[in-house]
């Protein structure tokens, strides 16, 4: 099974990289653009196949490794 | 003393810190592999500087899930004191064993070069070499050395004199901060002071060639404290 994990930055923490590429959006003459947040996009492949039981091994491995949660969130997609 | 340098691929200030703390007590530190799964007997622990596993992921997150730091933490819960330098520091809140996280520099920018920083607390074996807001100039090399954590917890911090050293203006007063760092933190203790992190490089600041000795204090006050 093939799942998507998005991490980003929780609201609230500073995002230095996101607020560059705002100001850099907007020195390209892209104009209204707003809050620019940055974050990662992780593809896995795992033996797994029953969904749920997916779901919560790619939990663990978010709150162990993938992700620092003091600081971010995550996302879990499954592709069926 | 007898002290281990854990060596990660990546790590670039093994040697330097295995030189200071080889000057300071005489003995040279055991370099220890991070595939290794168990420690001798030691006095401290360092966790050095550098890019450990090229900072893939976050800066520290891959090196605090290495096999070598199961057996790093079960010492410092012992309470062997475990130091941990710029990467080191990064390491150590990956790993959990400090609090909150070093993000990306404010500015954007790798910084390195020489910063002052203020000794905010010398209770502990690592600064008790120190005056008490002693004024140091000691080199930074870092990208991610943003120091943040929950308001509740830099309250906390500061109230249990948890700061170990605070960014400072070469005159003194308190606009030095070179990375947006929260109040001014440079270094953090766990709450029994026998865990550092810290961003400033104390082993690069230990003989006149450096441009400047200030971190010397810090090893040999752990010789000090720590040699049998």
């Amino acid at each position: 099974m093939k799942a998507k994990v998005h991490v980003t930055l929780k609201a609230g923490v500073l995002d230095p990289q996101g607020k560059a590429i705002g100001n850099a959006l907007a020195a390209l003459g892209f104009k209204g653009v707003g809050d620019v947040r940055q974050g990662k996009f992780i593809e896995l492949e795992i033996d797994e196949t029953d969904p749920d039981a997916a779901r919560a091994q790619i939990e663990k491995m978010c709150v162990q490794l993938l992700a620092n949660t003091v600081i971010e969130n995550y996302d879990i997609e499954l592709d069926r | 003393m007898k002290s281990a340098v854990i060596v990660f691929p990546g790590s670039n200030c093994d040697r330097d810190i295995a030189v200071a703390l080889g000057r300071a007590s005489g003995v040279a530190p055991e370099m220890i592999w991070h595939r290794e799964t168990t420690l001798p007997l030691l006095d401290l622990i360092v966790l050095p500087g550098g890019f450990a596993y090229g900072d893939y992921l976050r800066g520290g997150a891959i090196a605090a899930r290495s096999p070598i730091m199961r057996a790093v933490a079960e010492r410092a819960n012992q309470g062997v004191p475990l130091l941990g330098i710029c990467n080191g520091f990064q390491v150590l809140t990956e790993s959990s064993l400090l609090p909150g996280v070093l993000m990306r520099n404010a500015g954007l920018k790798y910084i390195c070069r020489d910063i002052h920083v203020r000794v905010a607390s010398t209770e502990s074996v690592f600064t008790q070499g120190y005056a008490q807001d002693q004024l140091l100039r000691i080199p930074i090399a870092h990208n991610e050395g943003n120091y943040r954590a929950q308001e509740s917890m830099l309250d906390r911090l500061e109230g249990e004199g948890l700061v170990a050293f605070r960014y400072a203006a070469c005159d003194g007063s308190a606009d030095g901060n070179p990375n947006g760092s929260a109040r001014d933190i440079a270094g953090i203790f766990n709450h029994s002071r026998t865990v550092l992190g810290l961003m400033p490089h104390p082993e690069r600041a230990v003989d006149p060639a450096h441009g400047g000795t200030d971190g010397v204090a810090m090893f040999e006050g752990l010789v000090a404290a720590l040699a049998r």
